[in-house]
């Protein structure tokens, strides 16, 4: 039988009385489709070694200027909310992560993803895909022009809807800190009903996947801004050891 | 400082993720083309064909690649990095090079990562070449896990390249690994 809301509102609730930190719970059954895909035994803790210690390069090579802007793809201009979406990508210690490759993608302002999977009947948009890529810069900074995506329904219980969010893949400094996450916008009214929201049963910690509105990003006659921060785990190696061995390479 | 929590890559991410070549570090013609491949299971045995594997990889000499080009392949350069999404069957592949071992007595592997439809934050691995078994019955990670999982982190040399099937929840559940500052998020 299919769950609702109010089902599902009980489950999510249930699971919020055991805190399971700041990271979402794997094992998190409001969220359907992961019964069968978390792995039951504990991850095995190691000391990174070789590869581990190091993250791929990425440079202007991979990425062109223009995928920073989603607004631009097409030969007309996307319906919706201009906004430009900026911020800093730091490591656990609070240092800049520079020159990395940070992807988006998202649907479109109805609620549309440009994917064949999504079935939801909102319009597609011709002057809209959803993908950007960028690198930061020196000091960690990443910025991206779009349209500000729209909320989507989806099949995990009776009515179902995703809070608005932007996809986020990000690289750090070495390997372990590896993030594939999700940006969503202040007040939502989705969010107590959203069990991937959810699933990160620490109120602080999923609150640092929201971004933040702000007037000095916003642009006059132009777009709304928001800035979103994104701190990864720390690094671990340490600035001596990776001179070091950036010179014998 | 406290880390951003990770979120499912869901089920749309080939919009975002995919491109043209991210799965062939070396081209598929290359004399010393290795095809690693395998499927991606589920608790029930079965097949995740909404799955992102990633590698990176040392090179055969075992140096560590810190070249750029990953997103547009020049066809020359070794970037040691790639990306394969699974298919309906729920099968990946990519064409590579053997990793070599980064120091003397080390065991060469390939660094994993998994993402899925359905798994709520990354998980992280390692695929290792089969061929010494004196070099892996030294090794760290190895020698640190039960007996009887061991085998989960080997790939298994076939006639067209290694093959290492990843399952993410059952009685043959893949060993997947986590990092000390990772565990410091967790505090």
């Amino acid at each position: 039988m299919e769950s609702s809301q109010a089902d599902i509102n009980r489950e999510i609730e249930a699971a919020a009385q055991q805190p399971g930190g700041p990271q979402p719970k794997i094992d998190y059954a409001p969220y359907r489709s992961s019964i069968l895909r978390h792995p039951k035994q504990p991850a095995h803790l190691i000391d990174p070694e070789a590869v581990e210690l190091w993250a791929p390069v990425f440079g202007h090579r991979d990425v062109a200027d223009d995928e920073a802007d989603l607004t631009i793809q097409h030969a007309g201009t996307p319906l919706g909310e201009r906004i430009v979406v900026t911020g800093r990508v730091l490591d656990g210690d609070g240092r800049p992560v520079a020159d990395q490759l940070v992807e988006v993608w998202q649907a479109n302002a109805a609620g549309r993803y440009r994917h064949q999977r999504d079935q939801h009947p909102a319009p597609h948009d011709p002057n809209f895909t959803g993908v950007g890529r960028m690198l930061t810069g020196p000091d960690g900074t990443y910025r991206f022009q779009t349209i500000k995506p729209g909320p989507y329904p989806w099949r995990n219980h009776v009515n179902a809807w995703r809070p608005a969010h932007i996809h986020f893949s990000i690289f750090g400094t070495d390997f372990t800190q590896r993030l594939v996450t999700q940006m969503y916008f202040p007040g939502d009214p989705l969010f107590p009903l959203d069990p991937i929201y959810q699933s990160i049963t620490d109120p602080k910690a999923r609150e640092l996947l929201i971004a933040q509105y702000d007037h000095d990003v916003t642009t006059p006659e132009w777009s709304t801004g928001y800035r979103w921060d994104i701190v990864l785990t720390g690094t671990h190696r340490t600035p001596l050891e990776s001179d070091t061995e950036e010179e014998a390479a | 400082m406290s880390a951003v929590p990770g979120q499912t890559v869901g089920p749309f991410f080939h919009l975002g993720l995919e491109y043209d070549g991210m799965n062939e570090l070396v081209p598929p013609g290359h004399p010393r083309a290795l095809r690693l491949h395998g499927h991606v299971y589920d608790g029930a045995g079965a097949p995740v064909p909404d799955a992102v594997i990633e590698i990176w990889q040392a090179d055969p000499q075992g140096h560590i690649p810190r070249q750029p080009g990953s997103l547009r392949r020049d066809g020359w350069t070794f970037t040691g990095w790639g990306r394969a999404a699974t298919g309906p069957d729920g099968h990946y592949q990519f064409t590579t090079l053997e990793p070599g071992a980064t120091e003397p007595g080390k065991a060469p592997f390939f660094a994993v990562t998994v993402f899925a439809r359905g798994l709520l934050d990354r998980l992280f691995t390692r695929a290792y070449l089969p061929d010494d078994p004196d070099l892996l019955a030294n090794d760290t990670l190895l020698e640190s896990v039960a007996p009887d999982r061991r085998a989960t982190l080997i790939a298994r040399r076939v006639p067209d390249g290694a093959v290492f099937d990843i399952r993410l929840q059952g009685d043959d559940e893949t060993v997947f690994l986590t990092y000390p500052r990772l565990r410091d998020a967790w505090a």
